[in-house]
């Protein structure tokens, strides 16, 4: 057997392997299945709930679980699981759009600045410095209580404030990166810096970057529900965890089952990102 | 004398730490011929890396370069970024001493072969990909062509400096920096990379820097040397007269340590004491506090470089003689 022959087939058989990896992680793929399930219901709420989510029946007013409505219903008499399904959409929709400019913002802020250093560098590290300082949750309700309530205000405040937590880390893995001679190899070849820093260095940095989206996105459901529990993110009549639990405390000792069920919701999403995020960080974690 | 591509004139680079100035290199001059391969020796910390460095003005960004490097009349040293990039890979290219690392583990060779093409040449697609199998080969790569597709951990630590040369040499540069580029190989693979660096030297009529602190490697593959201490040239000249008759004492030092005819089981020799370090240089020569030879004219002032015979240069107010043989 050649040389090229051992390669190719010593490729396929460590292509394999990580896969096989990913399938023998049963923490992982219980993540990946809730997470599957879970957009399933966010991009098809109308397929699996079994009512519309705002009809109101006053003959039908707080009744607990039963057949006809497993979860029970709401003070309006609107179906308790019909409506967490269809909060699925909005909750999913937070997960996602609540860190995904974040993300974006913070690994390419991450990056110059990681590369660059400077008064940059410094004028960032302040910055971080000052946000890091005030609690998560005070600073986007401060933000919100400026723009206004609701939930595109909403992805904005959790933005302007979450981009420094991506970045952070986005600037010390560039820095990690650029102590590899490849990076410097780059220089002596003549490339320019955004080639370095975009096609080089931020591909081997970004892997911790992704496993902490991950988290993030649980972070964000629970963000989210707890703006609309507190009537900033979304806005009733919309169906949102936060906003469905907000609606059930006054009844939590006589109808439990308003507040319970969305939050079992929130608690087994995020535990899908959770995990998802726990088997990434295995999986991606670099090997010779 | 061959056609000087390269000259080095007063080269100096301070970095500067918490307040104070750390000069990693000064006053460094020197020239490289077409086709010639120079040795930069000298022990760790004695500014042979930073000099690279600053040549390709990767320096500048972390401390201040002064002096000239002129390279085809045109001055580096002060030229913008824009044009070093231009020189940069198309005209001088480095090597490192770590090949582990010096390739990107997420992209194929092929990849990294053909970017330096594409940022230096106006070949397209299918020339890059022809001129990459050839590089691959040039290096001696066995079956280049079904190589390229793989990724850097499928090659060993030698294979992987072949392919570092074969990255390094695509956009046919003038001059080579090779920075110890042996240095983490075993000493098999280390002869056969040096070997190849000289091949091809001579195959392509390339200059070469090669900076090592392996004495033997010098002897081997060089045509000139220039020893480094503390950031300083001490001595200069042609290997066959340093390296048969030094006359810094520190050059002395250095070649009494090669492990060479000695019988088993004693120790080597050594020169006493450490290098100085850059916060705290001596105000007269460098090497004074670990000389034999010092007098005390040595601690407070500070020999200059000068010419002892053509292209011979030593740093030292009390040299060996150049005649005689030096007690060893």
């Amino acid at each position: 057997m050649t040389d090229s022959q051992a390669a190719s087939v010593e490729a396929t058989v460590r292509r394999r392997s990580r896969t096989g990896q990913a399938l023998r992680k049963p923490g992982f793929m219980i993540g990946v299945g809730i997470i599957g399930l879970s957009t399933l219901l966010a991009i098809f709420p109308s397929v699996f709930a079994p009512y519309d989510p705002n009809f109101i029946d006053y003959n039908a007013v707080r009744q607990p679980p039963s057949w006809a409505h497993p979860f029970g219903t709401d003070l309006l008499g609107r179906d308790s699981l019909s409506r967490v399904i269809w909060a699925y959409s909005v909750n999913m929709q937070m997960a996602v759009f609540a860190t995904v400019f974040a993300f974006t913002i913070g690994v390419v802020v991450g990056a110059l600045v990681g590369y660059y250093r400077g008064v940059a560098d410094m004028i960032f590290g302040r910055l971080v410095d000052a946000i890091i300082t005030f609690p998560f949750l005070v600073l986007v309700i401060a933000v919100v209580a400026v723009l206004g309530p609701g939930l595109v205000n909403m992805y904005i405040a959790i933005t302007v404030v979450g981009w420094v937590y991506y970045a952070r880390l986005m600037r010390a893995e560039t820095i990690a990166q650029m102590g590899n001679d490849y990076a410097a190899a780059g220089r002596v070849m003549g490339y320019s810096n955004a080639r370095i820093i975009f096609r080089h260095l931020l591909p081997n940095a970004i892997t911790p970057v992704i496993v902490y989206w991950m988290t993030d996105m649980a972070l964000a459901i629970l963000l989210g529900s707890s703006l609309g529990y507190l009537g900033l993110g979304a806005q009733p009549p919309q169906a949102e965890w936060g906003v469905l639990i907000a609606e059930g405390r006054n009844f939590i000792t006589t109808a439990w089952w308003m507040s319970l069920m969305p939050g079992i919701a929130i608690v087994l999403t995020g535990l899908g990102f959770s995990l998802i995020g726990d088997g990434l960080a295995d999986l991606l974690r670099p090997r010779g | 004398m061959l056609e000087t591509i390269l000259a080095v004139k007063n080269l100096s680079t301070t970095f500067h730490r918490g307040g104070l100035d750390l000069p990693a290199v000064q006053d460094v001059s020197f020239s490289v011929g077409r086709g010639e391969v120079l040795g930069l020796v000298g022990e760790s910390g004695s500014g042979k890396s930073v000099t690279l460095r600053s040549i390709l003005g990767l320096a500048r960004r972390y401390g201040t370069v002064t002096g000239e490097v002129l390279w085809q009349g045109q001055d580096l040293c002060s030229a913008p970024e824009r044009t070093l990039r231009q020189v940069r890979g198309r005209d001088i290219a480095m090597i490192f001493q770590e090949p582990m690392t010096s390739l990107n583990p997420l992209l194929t060779v092929s990849l990294q072969l053909t970017e330096t093409l594409r940022a230096h040449t106006t070949l397209n697609r299918a020339e890059r990909k022809k001129k990459a199998i050839e590089m691959l080969d040039l290096v001696g790569i066995p079956s280049a062509a079904s190589r390229l597709g793989d990724y850097p951990h499928q090659f060993s630590g030698g294979m992987r400096q072949r392919v570092m040369i074969a990255i390094a040499l695509a956009a046919n540069p003038k001059l080579l920096l090779a920075d110890e580029p042996t240095t983490a190989l075993d000493v098999t693979i280390q002869a056969q990379i040096l070997d190849l660096i000289l091949d091809l030297s001579k195959r392509l009529d390339m200059g070469v820097i090669l900076v090592t602190h392996d004495l033997g490697v010098v002897a081997q593959t060089c045509e000139n040397v220039a020893v480094m201490y503390a950031g300083r040239i001490v001595e200069q000249g042609s290997v066959r007269q340093v390296l048969r008759a030094p006359l810094h004492p520190y050059t002395v030092g250095l070649m009494r340590s090669v492990p060479e005819d000695v019988p088993p089981r004693t120790s080597l020799h050594s020169v006493p004491g450490t290098p100085p370090s850059l916060e705290s240089l001596p105000r007269g020569c460098a090497f004074a506090p670990r000389c034999q030879r010092a007098e005390s004219a040595c601690h407070t002032q500070r020999p200059t470089l000068t010419d002892v015979s053509t292209a011979r240069r030593v740093a030292c107010f009390h040299p060996f003689e150049t005649e005689k043989e030096p007690a060893a």
